[in-house]
């Protein structure tokens, strides 16, 4: 070796060394179909936004790997005798990522700030909830009536500050139709585990550690850079390749792929969402179908047939490759304590046949079904098979599949509900019965009240809606979980709802990652450990 | 020859008014965006409200003619699903775009060239006819799958190349640049391959059939009697002369490089124009759809008038025909 050549390698072993070192960082590489499109936590309420934001911004409580509510920002609470006031004790000593200190403050900010008009998060803070300072680490909520999951959907509501979001001339929150960008959708100053580095919507976001977090860190990384991948074969070789380490979701016909590469493997387990079949039950007469001046679907006997021509278990190994629960319920079991006791009446189309004949349909008819074929997993193929199983029990269903942005706009009350025959998912936003007893399950016969506006076919009954109101003000949890039980009951006997499954969660995950599941499908990596 | 540009302007307005009207009545097809904006369970009242300060109450033509005032001042209206300003959105996606269907059609030239000639000159040879066979699957395979192929073959099967993405990027004033970095170059490599694929494809079999065309000719048999070196007469006397085509059909696909690297953008997750306009029309973001949809309207509008200018320059004869509108 010439003298000239020692010192170019040894030049470039220092090169080598000097630049190993910060690559030491642990960088884990996170790519999901959808974007983060606002970093503004009041814009858009939806879980993969929510999840994101999550690592960056707090609430005053937390939810737990098991979905548990947990302390956050606020250390503890008690609430009074009559369930009226709610006193949160703050935690000392937090600090904003720039430096602010989170106080009292910041509480009742925050509290205006969702509940203003251009929010979407309206509904996490009671409108009438008094909020009032009592010192600088102590809030009491004032309430006008009791409620017993008051802080239910707290975890996601994201905790400001006062003065930065003041400063930056944010203290609104950016409404969904903004006509300018406004400072805190491109920036953000939470509390949380992880700061915002850049942010490039619809590319790119990297988000660093928060050194000064106050929590126990419960994970290893340094750095997280978050990319949109919208192609699924495009995601699962990204995945493949190692080029990145989290991937969410694998589409169902990729997962045995996954599994069996040197790399990678697939997380699984059931999704919270429960998807479910409906029928328009209030019209006089279906919007699609052969069947004039009456709507079958009013007769509780050709709901029940309906139900029971289904083959849930032929969807679940079939469509849906092994990978769903199927359910019985219209909320998934790990929400509701009395899941157990309930149960799918059985598959029989001989049964079906009979109670079709008995309520005058013995050659069967004909009904048009809507189905997205791009929201849940193998929606359509879900849709197509219902209408295989209905056409052996006489039903000629005419399946009408179409993109989400088409589906929703039809059959939502904004489109006016036009569906006879519907396929639907939903995950309750507060983890609680009493959301799908109001949203879906309610009555939908008063105009001002916003019960049962996502309840598109209109199942109606008087006594359950009784039950789903003593439900919302019933502090003692035992009775409380008696009462919804009891209003489930009303529903499955009435056959207004056909539950199917819980579809499956399905995270890609490189095998240098360690990653907890939640059931909500929050891909949080807080709590993630990268070799 | 002015007013032949001053028409030809007009024109150039018109076409860019029947695709705004175009797009803007399709885009009732495309679903309700507010349903894109607000979340499932979001009050019907909100809903309204989004929808009014929206101006999505009022009529199509309205609607159309409140987008056409904003974008004759430059303002082609705010994101819906990004809630940023369109021209910033579509000006930050664009050198990604440009980048990409500059070194596709670097890519397709160069390989289209060289592969035509070569199966011009000795179109009996193996490698010429694995050539033709090359340049049919290039035809008649789709974009995504031949994108997907590349990916499986060279991300994740060898782990050559970077499977997405667009790799680091360098800023040079507002224009971000990925030809100035390793991962950026290693990055263009698959997606200019997959959008120069057709273009490639296209520009070898005119190659290959204007060569063995312009071989047969009488000048250069002549330049062969004259003694010229056979690389001489290839290259210098019959290559040249079989570029004439060459050079009017890559300007003319200039534009379907840009306006088609939708697909290879989306298969690579290649943050362009493209991509955001794929995004856009899965969220209803009629803003962004509207102004991407004019926006290569007006690129294939000046391309060609690009195309006719220059042809009336190379050539003298059309010029009169231009005078005397028929």
């Amino acid at each position: 070796m010439t003298i000239r050549a020692k010192i170019l390698a040894a030049a470039a072993a220092a090169l080598l060394v000097g630049t190993a070192l910060p690559a030491m960082a642990v960088t884990l590489r996170y790519a999901n179909q959808g974007d983060l499109k606002s970093l503004d936590p009041y814009t858009l309420n939806e879980t993969t936004t929510n999840a994101h934001l999550g690592h960056i911004y707090e609430g005053l409580t937390k939810r737990g790997r098991d979905l548990k509510v947990e302390p956050g920002l606020a250390e503890r609470w008690e609430v009074s005798d009559d369930g009226l006031t709610w006193r949160f004790f703050l935690r000392k000593g937090v600090k904003f990522h720039n430096g602010n200190p989170f106080t009292a403050d910041d509480v009742v900010f925050s509290a205006n700030r969702v509940r203003a008009q251009g929010s979407n998060f309206q509904t996490r803070v009671p409108s009438d909830a008094e909020f009032v300072k009592v010192d600088d680490y102590t809030v009491d909520v004032k309430l006008k009536k009791p409620n017993p999951i008051l802080n239910y959907q707290w975890d996601t509501w994201y905790i400001m500050d006062k003065e930065w979001s003041e400063a930056n001339n944010t203290a609104a929150p950016t409404p969904a139709a903004a006509t300018s960008p406004s400072y805190s959708s491109l920036n953000a100053n939470g509390t949380g585990p992880f700061k915002i580095e850049s942010h490039q919507p619809g590319v790119k976001t990297v988000f660093k550690k928060n050194p000064d977090w106050w929590g126990k860190v419960e994970h290893n990384l340094d750095e997280i850079v978050f990319t949109p991948i919208n192609s699924d074969a495009t995601r699962v070789a990204a995945l493949l390749s190692g080029e990145v380490d989290v991937i969410e979701p694998v589409p169902l016909q990729d997962i045995q792929r996954v599994n069996s590469s040197p790399n990678a493997q697939v997380l699984t387990g059931p999704e919270l969402r429960t998807i479910f079949l409906g029928f328009d039950q209030t019209r006089d007469e279906l919007l699609f179908s052969n069947v004039k001046g009456k709507n079958p679907f009013k007769d509780p006997k050709v709901r029940e047939a309906f139900f029971k021509a289904i083959d849930i278990e032929t969807i679940k190994s079939r469509v849906m490759r092994g990978l769903s629960t199927p359910s019985a319920l219209m909320i998934a079991p790990e929400l509701f304590t009395y899941s157990k006791d309930f149960q799918r009446p059985k598959y029989d189309p001989d049964t079906s046949k009979k109670l079709l004949a008995e309520a005058g349909y013995p050659n069967g008819f004909e009904v048009g079904m809507d189905c997205p074929n791009d929201r849940y997993v193998n929606d359509e193929a879900i849709c197509q098979a219902v209408v295989g199983m209905l056409a052996r029990v006489g039903v000629k269903v005419n399946l009408m599949a179409q993109p989400k942005a088409q589906y929703f706009a039809k059959v939502l009350k904004s489109g006016n509900y036009q569906t006879s025959f519907y396929l639907l998912g939903w995950t309750p936003g507060t983890f609680d019965s009493h959301n799908v007893l109001y949203d879906i399950e309610g009555c939908r016969d008063d105009q001002s009240s916003s019960r049962g506006e996502s309840n598109l076919g209109n199942y109606c009954n008087k006594k359950h809606d009784e039950l789903a109101d003593k439900i919302l003000v019933e502090n003692d949890k035992a009775k409380r979980d008696q009462l919804i039980k009891e209003a489930f009951q009303i529903t499955t006997a009435d056959y207004g709802y056909i539950p199917l499954h819980q579809q499956s969660l399905s995270w890609g995950v490189s095998k240098k990652v360690k990653l907890s599941q939640r059931a909500d499908n929050s891909v949080l990596l807080y709590w993630a450990h990268k070799e | 020859m002015l007013a032949f540009i001053v028409r030809r302007i007009f024109q150039a307005i018109g076409v860019l008014l029947a695709v705004g009207i175009i797009a803007f009545s399709m885009f009732r097809f495309a679903g309700d965006p507010v349903n894109q904006i607000v979340s499932i369970d979001t009050p019907a009242a909100q809903r309204e409200e989004v929808r009014r300060s929206l101006g999505l109450d009022d009529p199509v033509p309205i609607q159309f003619a409140r987008y056409l005032g904003g974008a004759v001042q430059g303002d082609f209206g705010v994101s819906y699903q990004f809630r940023q300003p369109v021209s910033d959105l579509l000006a930050e996606r664009m050198p990604a775009t440009l980048e990409l269907a500059f070194c596709a059609t670097v890519f397709a030239v160069v390989f289209g060239i060289l592969m035509g000639v070569y199966s011009g000159l000795k179109r009996d040879s193996t490698l010429a006819k694995l050539f033709q066979t090359v340049s049919l699957i290039g035809i008649s395979l789709p974009t995504f799958l031949i994108g997907i192929l590349l990916i499986y073959l060279f991300a994740v099967t060898l782990g050559w190349l970077p499977s997405y993405g667009r790799g680091d990027t360098v800023r040079i004033g507002w224009w971000s640049t990925g030809l100035l970095t390793s991962t950026g170059l290693l990055a263009l490599i698959m997606p200019s391959i997959t959008l120069g694929l057709f273009q490639m494809t296209l520009i070898m079999r005119i190659v290959r059939a204007e060569m063995m065309e312009v071989l047969r000719t009488d000048y250069i048999k002549f330049a062969r009697a004259r003694g010229l070196t056979t690389r001489a007469i290839h290259f210098g006397h019959a290559l040249k002369n079989t570029l004439i085509p060459v050079i009017t059909i890559v300007g003319l696909q200039l534009g379907s490089v840009i306006a088609f690297s939708i697909i290879t953008e989306t298969v690579f997750q290649w943050p362009g124009m493209g991509l955001l306009f794929v995004q856009a029309v899965q969220n209803v973001d009629i803003p962004i759809m509207a102004a991407y949809l004019m926006l290569v309207a007006l690129i294939f509008v000046l391309i060609n008038l690009a195309v006719d200018i220059l042809y009336t320059v190379v050539d003298p004869r059309l010029r009169s025909t231009i005078r005397q509108p028929a």
